[in-house]
């Protein structure tokens, strides 16, 4: 019997810590549907009282958040589809293909690995800047392409491919383009998905980065806006609840269906490297 | 140059140029714009810059707000990284234990808070951690301690934001000890019981070996993170209170972008770099150690 309560004990501690865990994030939408001034109460309660869409209203109609969102979602799918373009034909390149250099190559880009890229900031906003290129979506993009993580999860997974296969197409007369188009890129399919969703997540999220590039209050992402608007109306919390929600729920949701995709990235970049 | 030689370069240039362009470049930049004076001067017209030598390095050596910088996110990655380390290994030894029921729920809800927006869960925590309305001072309230000025008070802040970026990131650490703990074998854990080994010996002697290399990497990743805590701070602090929870990209940020101190700010990246570097070379001296001795 002492064993079976330790076994319900264990399984009553997991549920009591994930209710925790997500605890800050229901709470924020349970907020975010409070009328105005019912979270700044004593005590703070916990779900609104009669459920109200108004901030969400407010948000998009008189803070142009639609705006935002919708910077934030092309700068996303833009900055997913360079990176795809860029790293996927080097990581295959660096798999698979043999050229003169390309170890010694491989060894100085692993070892820029651990250089975070932010050590580059000012130099590269001042590039940008003598390149007309500060407060434009170009100018957002920019890191993006030179992504040596991405380029490293490709070349991991593409080692993978048998070489016969290439060499097959090889002898049939494909030209190594076709090759890359009809036989490597449908291969790489899952790594592809992985990559772009970290891609994706990792513009969505981005803050510091557009928040010195981006200077024109049309041009913000949303975690910009947000930022800028949480330091101007501290005390309107349901307001704030609902960006947040705003903000949160395209990351939230695309990570929750695309989980199994995520977590492979994860630990390829992790346990690995 | 063979066929495939040159197939091969057509497919590498792209992105070695553009790692180039944005990434090497900039980087190599930032040490030599630390030996300059570029301000806002020389942002109009670079003629106004002039070359001084490491007195921006000197000049940061004597600045207390830096030190002050240098001493909050010492504090972080000190004080951060074995808490992470500690939180993440007991969720995951829980979700771990074979008796526990439906894992896939509790690990996704575990791992949720990694994946939002470090801006907007920030600007949660902020309302969470609120000294009159806050739900963390109820909660405290209805166990009669006294209420904390969480992000006012001195003493509080960093702490206060440290629970924030544990409660963000602990997730991630937990799947990667997750993995890990369910490559250790079976039959290590059956042969350490029928010796006799307690829960606590088991760990001990059997799981910590099986996960050393791994908390080794965890630890080199949580360091770099709390070295790099920027938006935290932004968000819920705006650095103090008294200057409390200025960290060092915070104060490269301030003296960069909005001082305009260009020069000086990449002699503060430059030295963030160093850090990370030296503690990463640190515990790959450790791991290689403890290989070594087994």
């Amino acid at each position: 019997m002492r064993l079976r309560a330790g076994d319900i004990a264990l399984n009553v501690l997991a549920v009591l810590v994930a209710v925790l865990t997500l605890f800050p994030l229901l709470w924020m939408f349970a907020v975010s549907l409070m009328s105005p001034g019912e979270a700044a109460q004593f005590p703070p309660p916990i779900w609104p009282e009669t459920p109200t869409l108004e901030h969400y209203r407010t948000l998009f109609e008189a803070q142009g958040v639609g705006r935002y969102l919708a910077n934030s979602a092309i700068l996303a799918t833009l900055a997913t589809l360079l990176a795809l373009a860029v790293t996927v034909p080097a990581g295959y390149a660096f798999a698979k293909l043999r050229f003169t250099g390309r170890d010694r190559l491989l060894q100085m880009l692993m070892a820029a690995l651990v250089v975070p890229g932010q050590i580059g900031t000012l130099p590269l906003f001042l590039m940008l800047q003598r390149m007309g290129l500060v407060n434009t979506f170009a100018g957002a993009l920019v890191p993006w392409l030179a992504s040596i993580f991405g380029l490293y999860l490709v070349r991991e997974y593409a080692r993978s491919i048998p070489d016969e296969m290439l060499e097959a197409a090889r002898i049939d007369g494909a030209s190594e383009w076709q090759i890359f188009r009809h036989i490597v890129l449908p291969g790489l399919q899952p790594i592809l998905v992985t990559l772009a969703l970290f891609v994706f997540l990792g513009s969505w999220n981005d803050f510091l980065w557009p928040l010195i590039i981006l200077t024109d209050q049309n041009n913000y992402t949303l975690p910009v806006a947000l930022a800028a608007l949480s330091r101007e109306s501290v005390q309107d919390t349901e307001l704030m609840m609902a960006g947040a929600v705003v903000t949160v729920l395209p990351p939230l949701v695309l990570f929750l269906a695309l989980q199994r995709y995520y977590v492979r990235g994860l630990l390829a970049g992790g346990v690995k490297g | 140059m063979s066929r495939v030689e040159r197939a091969a370069w057509s497919f590498v240039a792209p992105a070695l140029i553009a790692i180039g362009l944005f990434f090497a470049l900039p980087v190599l930049g930032a040490l030599l714009l630390s030996f300059t004076d570029f301000d806002i001067y020389a942002l109009a017209d670079s003629r106004n810059m002039r070359i001084v030598g490491a007195e921006n390095y000197a000049r940061l050596m004597e600045n207390p707000l830096f030190w002050g910088a240098m001493s909050n996110t010492m504090w972080f990655v000190l004080i951060g990284t074995p808490l992470t380390i500690i939180v993440s290994l007991a969720a995951a030894l829980l979700l771990n234990s074979r008796v526990v029921k439906w894992k896939p729920i509790w690990r996704v809800a575990l791992f949720a808070p990694y994946v939002t927006t470090l801006v907007a869960t920030a600007v949660v925590w902020r309302y969470l951690l609120h000294t009159r309305y806050g739900l963390i001072n109820a909660g405290l309230g209805e166990v009669g301690a006294p209420p904390i000025d969480w992000l006012g008070d001195p003493a509080w802040a960093l702490p206060a934001i440290l629970l924030f970026v544990i409660w963000k990131t602990f997730g991630y650490n937990m799947l990667i000890f997750l993995a890990v703990l369910q490559m250790a074998p079976e039959e290590l854990y059956d042969a350490a019981r029928v010796d006799g080994a307690g829960p606590w010996q088991r760990f001990r002697h059997v799981t910590l070996p099986a996960i050393g290399p791994a908390v080794i990497l965890v630890s080199i990743v949580s360091m770099a993170g709390f070295f790099q805590l920027f938006a935290e701070p932004y968000v819920m602090t705006q650095g103090g209170p008294s200057q409390r929870t200025v960290t060092i990209l915070y104060f490269m940020y301030e003296e960069g972008f909005k001082w305009w101190n260009l020069g000086s700010a990449s002699a503060v990246a430059f030295v963030l770099f160093l850090c990370i570097f030296a503690v990463a070379m640190l515990q790959l001296l450790a791991a290689r150690r403890l290989g070594s001795e087994r």
